[in-house]
């Protein structure tokens, strides 16, 4: 037996540090929050921004990610257009469980300025979300802000995802639906 | 300059009631006697119906089948080697026809020709793609966006909306917020039409307010927890922090007489 070590029970200080299932795993979810790299539009300029030294998200264990099967968080930043939407979708998809949205600017939101016939109005439309972040564009703080919102929100989760509601989308006509 | 609507009502009804508004003309005048514009005309010679300078610029109105031989003297003879833009204008309700332009460009003489020609509906037009490889993209778009077809284009395809899209959208006739396929073009792709039902219409009112979502609207006397389930009309009296009314008097506040 090592001459060093330490006998927890009968030491005063137990280094035992007592918590639940769920806090110990949403403390390692909400700390390391990986968002793909995945910009529509301008929005996408101050998401760049975020990313870089002058805000560093690095320092918040946000690092942005090339690939959807190793992120957690999509950030749609920007215009969703009609004929891009099935691609976002499927980068949602491809995203494994546990997944977050973030809607990032007016446009993201509800479609914005674009009224038009080729814009999305609104991504709720097709991917749960779960930030609506407003802005034209949002600031980094902004992003930021939203980042650590996310990470309190994931915070209050259930470590199984089943259990959470975060699925689920609120539709216009006011029913709670859940999105395959 | 448009005529001033006044915007107030402007969520009941739609203010752009003068949506094919007429632009006033453009001042015409003569091709003037010896100058490179006049030798222009004389080598296209009868093909051109009519020929005049607008803003410094030769419009050149020809027959719709002449328009690859008149862009081949031009290129060939004058000297026109760019072809910066090609379009249409949809008079479709005026005259039952398109006006195609292509807007040629002379490095050399640093001057610009545009050449037109009225296309009836549903009439094709040669494509000029030998000649100038810009107007690839140009009448692919002008396919994609007005619906006219090109004949002999070598890869006549959509460019800017998707493959499986209905409906041409710069026709003058087409809905700014779309028609039905476009309205319900995400969700018949991605869910399927059954699914239109639970995801519902757009909401196309920006300024659009549902005092019953209370996730997404707080009403000022009549607040309920977020999420909650709005039912009741009940004021309820608005509780302020201590902090927020001060009471700011002379006898609160100390000035002082000189800065410090």
């Amino acid at each position: 037996m090592a001459q060093h070590q330490v006998n927890y029970a009968s030491s005063a200080g137990l280094p035992i540090a007592l918590t639940s299932v769920d806090k110990l795993v949403n403390w390692g979810r909400s700390n390391s929050l990986w968002p793909l790299t995945y910009g529509l539009a301008c929005c996408a300029i101050e998401m760049m921004a975020s990313g870089a030294s002058r805000y560093d998200f690095d320092r918040m264990g946000t690092i942005f990610r090339a690939s959807p099967r190793q992120a957690d968080v999509m950030i749609l930043a920007g215009t969703l257009s009609k004929k891009h939407s099935e691609f976002a979708r499927r980068l949602y998809d491809q995203m494994t469980e546990p997944k977050w949205v973030i809607s990032m600017g007016s446009c993201a939101n509800t479609g914005g300025m674009f009224n038009t016939y080729a814009t999305v109005q609104g991504v709720d439309r097709i991917i749960p979300v779960d930030i609506y972040l407003p802005g034209c564009a949002p600031r980094p703080e902004t992003l930021q802000y939203a980042m650590m919102m996310l990470q309190k929100k994931i915070r209050k989760e259930s470590a199984d995802m089943k259990k959470n509601t975060k699925q689920d989308l609120t539709t216009q006509t006011g029913k709670r639906v859940r999105l395959i | 300059m448009r005529k001033y609507v006044p915007k107030d009502n402007v969520q009941k009804k739609a203010y752009y009631t003068d949506r094919f508004h007429v632009v006033p003309s453009v001042p015409r005048s003569k091709v003037e006697e010896g100058s490179h514009f006049a030798d222009v005309v004389s080598t296209i010679g009868a093909d051109a119906k009519e020929s005049y300078i607008e803003i410094g610029q030769l419009v050149l109105q020809i027959n719709p089948e002449d328009n690859f031989k008149v862009m081949k003297t031009l290129k060939e003879t004058c000297g026109y080697t760019q072809c910066s833009e090609q379009s249409a204008v949809d008079y479709l309700a005026k005259d039952n026809e398109f006006e195609l332009f292509w807007q040629l460009l002379n490095i050399t003489e640093a001057k610009r020709v545009r050449v037109v020609c009225r296309l009836a509906n549903g009439a094709a037009i040669e494509s000029v793609e030998p000649l100038f490889k810009s107007a690839n993209f140009a009448e692919r778009e002008m396919f994609d966006m007005f619906g006219i077809k090109v004949n002999n284009h070598p890869f006549l395809k959509r460019i800017l909306m998707p493959d499986d899209w209905e409906g041409h959208p710069l026709l003058k006739t087409y809905p700014l917020h779309g028609d039905e396929f476009a309205a319900w073009y995400e969700v018949d792709k991605i869910f399927g039409k059954e699914y239109r039902d639970i995801i519902g219409p757009e909401n196309r009112d920006p300024g659009k307010v549902d005092i019953e979502d209370t996730k997404r609207f707080a009403r000022i006397g009549y607040e309920v927890p977020f999420g909650a389930e709005y039912n009741s009309e009940e004021e309820q009296d608005i509780e302020y922090s201590e902090t927020f009314l001060v009471n700011y008097n002379k006898k609160s506040s100390n000035e002082l007489d000189e800065r410090r």
